[in-house]
């Protein structure tokens, strides 16, 4: 006892910075390092940064202005000199505005599952930790929302407040709110029930400090995880909205957007009506693969 | 009359990425009829992979068995699936340390033992269950009858290893491989299933392998006991003998390691120093020669041979003659 | 060795517990807020003092409450009544708040790889008790360097590593350093070494000697392994289906046991010897339910001294003069008579 407490008396001691050694490769470290060596994942990366990548430097890549209209070259099928990609209804070049409709399109599947992460977490992760009556209450209110399916929920919500990408946005993160709360609660409940969290409590730290230090860096993960797969779905309903008219107005471009005004063209141009579509279908295999795989990263007992 | 198991030299090693691990490495073992012999030895020692490989129970991709395998006569390594499946249940069973894993949850345990008897004889429904009731009151199962229908989770520890006991004898198996079968149970739970156990035994003719880290519980039902570290037998003998003369020093050491009996209150339990060596690592000579107190420098390059001091006592030290001059009173601490 | 903190000095007791209660309502059948019928009586009136210095050992089976009562000590789980004096303060009361309670009390639990937080290195699951307590991180983290090295493992090699990094035996070695973090004066140990191969527990059993002299620390060692108790105890306490059962020294509880379940207990432990083994059981049946237990002796079920008297009357709690204490009607002045004597006071071979 008195040889602990002298340690900790000794001025030299608390002066001196504690030298650092090596620290073994931690937890996430070791997960990019087994997902590095998943083909599929890898592949899934790569297209999904392509992808990103193209939608972000569009404006300086796009062979055509997007917004140009022209009657005399409407629905061109692939390959036309000048037109990789065909043309639609209006005489638009299809690449350009598939590559500028990137940027929305993509957006609209990451935001709004970025919002509900942070927000969904939140209180999953609270409801989980407090246990007993605030988490009935809590949760039991979220299923409510829950109960809804999600595309009848964004189309509600969506109707609700109006057209428009930004109420877009929020009907959608309403709609995944609940579900990342579920699984936020879910874990963080197992978490809470740990032993070393057991032990934090008997050290006499607060619930703020055993959140932050223990509960955080066990459940973020996982959640993290669930949300990813998220990010398709995300896509498809906001391509839906557009679709119905409730989230993007033309002429902007928006893959969904896009495949509703294709529409008709699919009789004579089935290829280039279609293109959209698959843009849609390609990034969210992607996302979903991506997902897949960092979660079996994850799911190694280390 | 031949022996039930015969192990010959056998090796086991399982693939991991980017290593190979040795978990067993030359055993050579016998169990005769209606003989129980116990396996000793901590983790990392191989006695469960030695035991589960008797029945091939490894993943075939992952595993590589080289050696000499025996059961009842006919060559295990050799089986087509159809054999083995024929060999499990009917020749060989096998009981665990926590029933709950084996056994299913959503069947009665009753189910489950009837499943069992009409996968391997030809017999009505009405006639597994009686036989399914008669095995309850066998292993003393108190109200048989009602338990038959009771669910796995329904029922308390000892009464779960009781009905799984019942369960692989359910098709007259002339081998029971028990794996730790009483770690996880309360000690007067403990004992009655060990004497239960001897008396099945005695009274079915069963040769039983009885995997544990308890010696205790080896005394209490091994007609021979055989000591594992690092995948081999470092010594076999009879009950008695081996653990009234150990000659092992990591025998020794083990039974010396057990904190009652002449231990004096405020002394140091006499350890020893180290930690198993890595299985997929393992040096030349006596993988327990680094730890060794006796060890000189031909124990780390020369593996020991197999000697036998008595009848039945096997050894494998190359030092064990010198060792029994300096301590010939090893066993003087039980 | 004088601590600082010591109050009531050596003769009083470092922790009183007093008609502990704690139970478990099971949820009836029905509505989700009716009231429960039934209940699980986990720790159902345990009384018993630790005294200062000492190692307390606690024996029982499934279904006895020691778990329980560990935790209620820990204050991590609220009793449903009675009350804890730690050095002659109530615990929770103005003169010891729970969390300098917590400072000079601390647990180690069985499951060495759940004690540990996975994603944080060794030296840090050390120092954050200190650092909860306000000692700056650098201090916290030379503290946690210091008892690594205290407890046997060299920081250099292990301070930066992950639990699951570490051998069962290394862990839990860890979760002792991390429990002498906070400088406790009791250390609550749960099945702390059962989960451990048998060299490796000698090895930690051997550490927890050291250290309890080194840092005059008092132990409440909890285990159903017999003999690792005898070892390590100076005195035990035997549990049985919520409550204490008997109290003694070591070697009495040992080698003059007067409850009949701890006699049962006790001859339960395999005999190492092959040609004299045990040929019947002491105990038949498994321990039982704790939900409803039976009236009078909860052991009078399966007493193999059992009377009349013992399905009617609870016994209460009685130590004799050499601090040797039973419940039990034998050994009560008006209902001794009822039972033979023959063979009662035979000792434990």
């Amino acid at each position: 006892m008195s040889t602990l407490q002298a340690t900790a008396a000794t001025p030299a001691t608390s002066a001196v910075t504690p030298p650092a050694y090596k620290r073994s490769r931690g937890h996430w470290a070791n997960v990019a390092a087994r997902i590095v060596r998943n083909p599929l994942a890898m592949t899934a990366a790569v297209i999904l940064l392509a992808l990103i990548g193209v939608a972000v430097f569009a404006p300086w890549i796009m062979p055509a202005d997007p917004f140009a209209t022209s009657m005399f070259t409407r629905l061109k099928p692939i390959g036309t000199p000048g037109h990789v990609f065909g043309t639609d209804e209006l005489g638009r070049d299809l690449l350009s505005r598939l590559m500028l409709g990137g940027r929305l399109s993509l957006f609209m599947g990451i935001t709004p599952v970025l919002m509900a992460f942070v927000i969904g977490s939140g209180i999953g992760i609270f409801a989980g930790y407090a246990g007993g009556f605030i988490n009935t209450a809590i949760m039991r209110t979220i299923d409510v929302l829950y109960a809804f399916p999600s595309v009848l929920l964004a189309i509600a919500l969506s109707g609700a407040l109006g057209a428009g990408i930004v109420n877009a946005l929020t009907s959608l993160t309403i709609v995944f709110i609940p579900q990342i709360a579920r699984i936020a609660e879910s874990v963080t409940t197992q978490v809470r029930r740990s032993d070393y969290v057991d032990a934090a409590r008997a050290s006499g730290a607060s619930a703020f400090t055993i959140v932050r230090a223990h509960v955080l860096g066990n459940v973020l993960g996982p959640i993290f995880v669930y949300s990813t797969s998220l990010i398709s779905v995300s896509m498809i309903l906001a391509s839906g909205l557009s679709f119905l008219g409730l989230g993007v107005k033309p002429p902007e471009p928006e893959w969904g957007l896009m495949l509703n005004t294709l529409r008709t063209a699919i009789y004579t141009q089935p290829w280039v009506a279609a293109l959209p579509g698959a843009f849609i279908f390609i990034t969210s295999i992607s996302f979903n693969m991506l997902s897949d795989g960092l979660r079996s990263a994850m799911e190694v007992k280390q | 009359m031949h022996d039930m198991i015969t192990l010959r030299d056998l090796q086991v090693q399982f693939f991991a990425p980017k290593k190979l691990i040795r978990a067993v490495n030359g055993v050579n073992l016998t169990v005769g009829q209606g003989e129980v012999v116990a396996l000793i030895g901590e983790s990392g020692s191989g006695k469960s992979v030695t035991l589960r490989t008797i029945m091939r129970l490894h993943s075939e991709r992952s595993t590589r068995i080289a050696g000499g395998l025996e059961v009842d006569g006919k060559d295990v390594l050799k089986m087509s699936q159809r054999e083995l499946a024929a060999l499990r249940g009917d020749t060989v069973a096998m009981i665990f340390q926590e029933p709950l894993l084996a056994l299913d949850p959503v069947y009665t345990v009753g189910a489950q033992i009837i499943e069992a008897i009409r996968r391997h004889k030809k017999v009505s429904k009405a006639e597994a269950h009686r036989q399914a009731l008669s095995l309850f009151e066998k292993v003393r199962i108190p109200s048989p009858e009602r338990r038959l229908d009771a669910y796995p989770h329904e029922m308390s520890g000892g009464m779960r290893q009781r009905a799984m006991i019942a369960l692989a004898l359910s098709c007259s198996p002339k081998v029971l491989l028990a794996d730790e079968p009483t770690t996880a149970l309360d000690a007067t739970v403990q004992i009655q299933i060990l004497l239960l156990l001897r008396d099945l035994q005695k009274e079915l003719g069963l040769s039983i392998v009885f995997v544990t880290h308890d010696i205790g519980a080896a005394a209490e039902v091994a007609d021979r006991i055989a000591v594992m570290y690092a995948g081999k037998i470092i010594e076999q003998g009879p009950a008695a003998d081996l653990l009234t003369h150990p000659r092992h020093p990591y025998t020794l050491s083990l039974l010396k390691s057990r904190s009652h009996g002449a231990m004096q209150k405020g002394q140091r339990l006499e350890t020893i120093g180290g930690a198993p060596p890595d299985l997929s690592n393992l040096p030349a000579g006596c993988a327990f020669a680094e730890r060794c107190k006796y060890a000189v420098a031909e124990c780390s390059s020369v593996q020991p041979r197999d000697e036998t001091l008595s009848p039945g006592h096997v050894v494998s030290c190359l030092r064990v003659h010198q060792i029994a001059q300096i301590n010939p009173v090893a066993a003087a601490a039980l | 060795m004088t601590d600082e903190r010591d109050i009531g000095g050596p003769r009083q007791p470092l922790l009183q517990v007093r008609d502990l209660l704690k139970h478990f309502p099971l949820k009836g059948k029905g509505l989700p807020f009716a009231s429960p019928r039934s209940a699980v009586r986990a720790v159902d009136g345990v009384n018993f003092d630790i005294l200062k210095g000492e190692t307390l050992g606690v024996v029982g089976e499934s279904g006895c409450g020691k778990s329980t009562t560990a935790r209620v000590l820990m204050q991590l789980i609220n009793q449903d009544s009675g009350e804890l004096v730690f050095d002659g303060e109530t615990v929770g009361s103005r003169a010891l708040p729970l969390r300098q309670f917590r400072r000079q009390t601390q647990m180690v639990f069985q499951d060495s790889y759940s004690s540990l937080n996975p994603r944080m290195t060794i030296e840090d699951s050390i120092a954050f008790a200190p650092t909860v307590h306000g000692l700056p991180p650098r201090e916290a983290i030379t503290r946690a360097r210091d008892l690594l090295a205290r407890v046997g493992l060299q920081p250099e090699r292990f301070a930066g590593r992950y639990p699951h990094e570490l051998s069962g035996g290394q862990r839990q070695r860890v979760n002792i350093a991390r429990a002498l973090a906070l400088e406790p004066r009791l250390v609550i140990l749960d099945e702390a070494v059962s989960a451990l191969d048998k060299s490796v527990e000698a090895q930690v059993l051997n550490l927890l000697l050291d250290l309890k002299q080194e840092f005059g620390l008092t132990y409440l060692f909890i285990s159903h392994d017999l003999n690792v108790v005898r070892f390590i105890s100076d005195r035990v306490l035997v549990m049985y289906l919520g409550q204490v059962v008997e109290i003694g020294s070591s070697d009495q509880v040992f080698d003059r046991p007067k409850h009949p379940y701890t006699r049962a207990l006790l001859k339960s432990m395999p005999s190492m010897d092959p040609l004299q083994r045990t040929m019947e059981a002491p105990l038949a049946g498994d321990p039982p339910n704790p939900i409803n237990p039976p009236g009078g002796c909860r052991f009078h079920t399966r007493c193999a001294y059992a009377q009349t008297v013992c399905s009617q009357r609870a016994p209460t709690f009685s130590s004799d003069d050499a601090g040797h204490g039973v419940a039990c009607l034998r050994y009560e002045a008006d209902t001794a008579s009822l039972f033979a004597h023959a063979s009662s006071e035979v000792s434990h071979a």
